[in-house]
């Protein structure tokens, strides 16, 4: 049994005054951790682009100008991390995954997020359409930082922030639900929070 | 945010493998690059332990704590040679 | 390999903090009484870790700064946005407890067995675990030839100057001061590179033995440049460090 470090508190952890809003095993923090597994890519603008793509066929793809062409919005959103933190009402602005969908034949009722550096994470279809998840470029009112996922990541706030792809470049759908970089090495297949699905099997 | 060295997961591979690890001779199966697992990059502000080869940036070694039990992935890893005994 | 993965099994005890010295503005470095401290060898760090009130639990590895044989010490630079190097160097008292974990590590270690000549090169920080091995030196009567080259930001960021300064019988010390130098100084300033490398680090030939350690930027440059003088890269031992007040 660990003793108690007296006096040691961690990092800005704010005790949560709204009981209901902290998913179970969670701490409220007030900074932005940085989290990766490798080395922060830095594609430039000019070489960007998102696809969406089925079995090796591109259904559809933007550069960053014709991203950033595309309606916008503006969400205001809680994101809880896996390793434990949880932070409220984060700002972001981007094009909400519908948006681009809409513009594809699409089936399928899975997808895989890819991104710059390789990193993937799998997600349902029925989980990133109706207003759940979006292809974020700003935060906080300002360009989406690298060490964050810029020029942009997914957002999908309502599951485990690591299905919230860093660098993302494009959504492969699929017929089968398949695991990504984490969920390839233990962490749960669809990981909602409330749930605390953090781990396969849990 | 830095990334560290095979150093700072001495504690964790004495935890995996028993033994101490830092000075033992990995070897990188993408790309064949040899040295002491203490040179390997490794990045832990993660779900998981990433420690990734120096030469070439292929992830060597993944460590994820599931629930308490320490999961270690080394596909990467072409070769690992334990030091002897001291 | 399940029965021999049982030997050797790293357990944390809890120790009492027995002294507290105040380094610099910034560091601080703490003596330590566990209660089953197997010993250590120079250059080996141990892990620490926290628990708050709630269960939260951080933890850390910071480099043993005192000598096999001597009362186990490590020193801690605080940084700024840090959750565990505050706590450490302005919370804890002597008397608190403090739970760790070690020793650990095989591959930054010096042993005096090796006659190697020394080439230490340090970066902030970086000169707790080559603290160390010079009081091990010491400590063993050894007679190998060292050499230290020191890089910190200012004068008064240098850690352990007093005794690093009486060092003589075969140690030669030098340092660089990345920032801002007082009035007078006669040493080297600006971060390493290859001329001060050259002067500063035994030559290639002599067979030297190198330990860097530091930032990672730092030792990215240092080790690279022992490499560009000669040095076989298995002679040159790296440990490289989060980003710290290095310079």
């Amino acid at each position: 049994m660990s003793p108690i470090s007296r006096g040691f508190r961690g990092r800005g952890r704010i005790p949560a005054g709204e009981a209901g809003r902290l998913p179970p095993g969670q701490y409220l923090t007030g900074g932005f951790p940085v989290l990766s597994a490798g080395p922060t890519p830095h594609t430039p603008l000019a070489d960007w682009t998102f696809s969406i793509t089925r079995s090796g066929a591109t259904e559809g793809s933007w550069t960053w100008p014709e991203f950033q062409a595309l309606p916008a919005e503006n969400v205001t959103v809680d994101i809880h991390c896996v390793t434990r933190w949880s932070k409220f009402d984060t700002g972001w602005r981007g094009v909400s995954v519908d948006t681009l969908l809409d513009r594809v034949e699409h089936d399928g009722r899975y997808m895989m997020a890819f991104c710059d550096g390789g990193y993937t994470t799998n997600l349902p279809l029925d989980d990133v359409t109706g207003g759940k998840a979006w292809v974020a470029f700003d935060y906080d009112g300002q360009a989406l930082a690298a060490e964050h996922g810029g020029p942009a990541r997914l957002l999908v706030p309502h599951l485990y922030f690591w299905k919230s792809a860093k660098w993302v470049r494009g959504l492969d759908l699929r017929d089968r639900d398949e695991p990504g970089f984490w969920e390839t090495y233990g962490y749960h297949m669809y990981g909602d929070p409330w749930r605390e699905q953090r781990y396969a099997g849990d | 945010m830095e990334p560290l060295d095979g150093n700072s997961i001495g504690g964790l591979l004495i935890d995996v493998f028993g033994a101490e690890m830092t000075g033992a001779s990995g070897t990188c199966g993408t790309c064949g690059a040899t040295g002491p697992v203490a040179g390997l990059v490794v990045y832990r502000q993660a779900p998981g332990t990433v420690a990734r080869c120096r030469v070439c940036g292929a992830i060597l070694m993944v460590f994820v704590k599931v629930r308490g039990m320490t999961c270690v992935d080394l596909t990467g890893m072409a070769r690992l040679d334990q030091p002897g005994a001291a | 390999m399940a029965g021999t993965a049982l030997r050797g099994r790293l357990t944390w005890q809890v120790a009492t903090v027995a002294a507290l010295t105040r380094e610099t503005a910034s560091v601080c470095t703490i003596g330590l009484e566990p209660p089953d401290w197997p010993g250590h060898r120079a250059g080996q760090h141990l892990d620490v870790r926290l628990t708050a009130e709630d269960g939260y639990r951080a933890e850390r590895s910071y480099s043993i700064a005192s000598a096999p044989g001597e009362q186990l010490a490590i020193t801690v630079e605080r940084l700024d946005d840090g959750e565990v190097s505050p706590y450490l160097t302005e919370e804890l008292q002597v008397g608190d407890e403090l739970e760790l974990r070690g020793p650990i590590g095989g591959y930054f270690v010096w042993d005096p067995g090796d006659g190697s000549p020394l080439t230490l090169l340090a970066g902030g920080s970086g000169i707790v675990p080559l603290r160390s091995i010079l009081r091990y030196r010491v400590r063993t009567g050894s007679d190998v030839p060292a050499r230290l080259l020191y890089s910190a930001r200012t004068l008064p960021d240098v850690i352990y100057r007093d005794e690093l300064g009486h060092h003589h019988d075969g140690v030669e010390v030098s340092y660089t001061l990345t920032r801002s130098q007082p009035p007078g100084w006669t040493g080297h300033t600006g971060r390493i590179d290859a001329g001060l490398l050259a002067g500063a680090a035994w030559p290639a030939a002599a067979n030297p033995v190198a330990y860097v350690c530091g930032p990672t930027s730092f030792v990215e440059t240092a080790a690279a440049g022992l490499v560009d003088l000669g040095y076989p890269p298995e002679r040159v031992k790296t440990e490289r460090f989060g980003a710290t007040g290095g310079p």
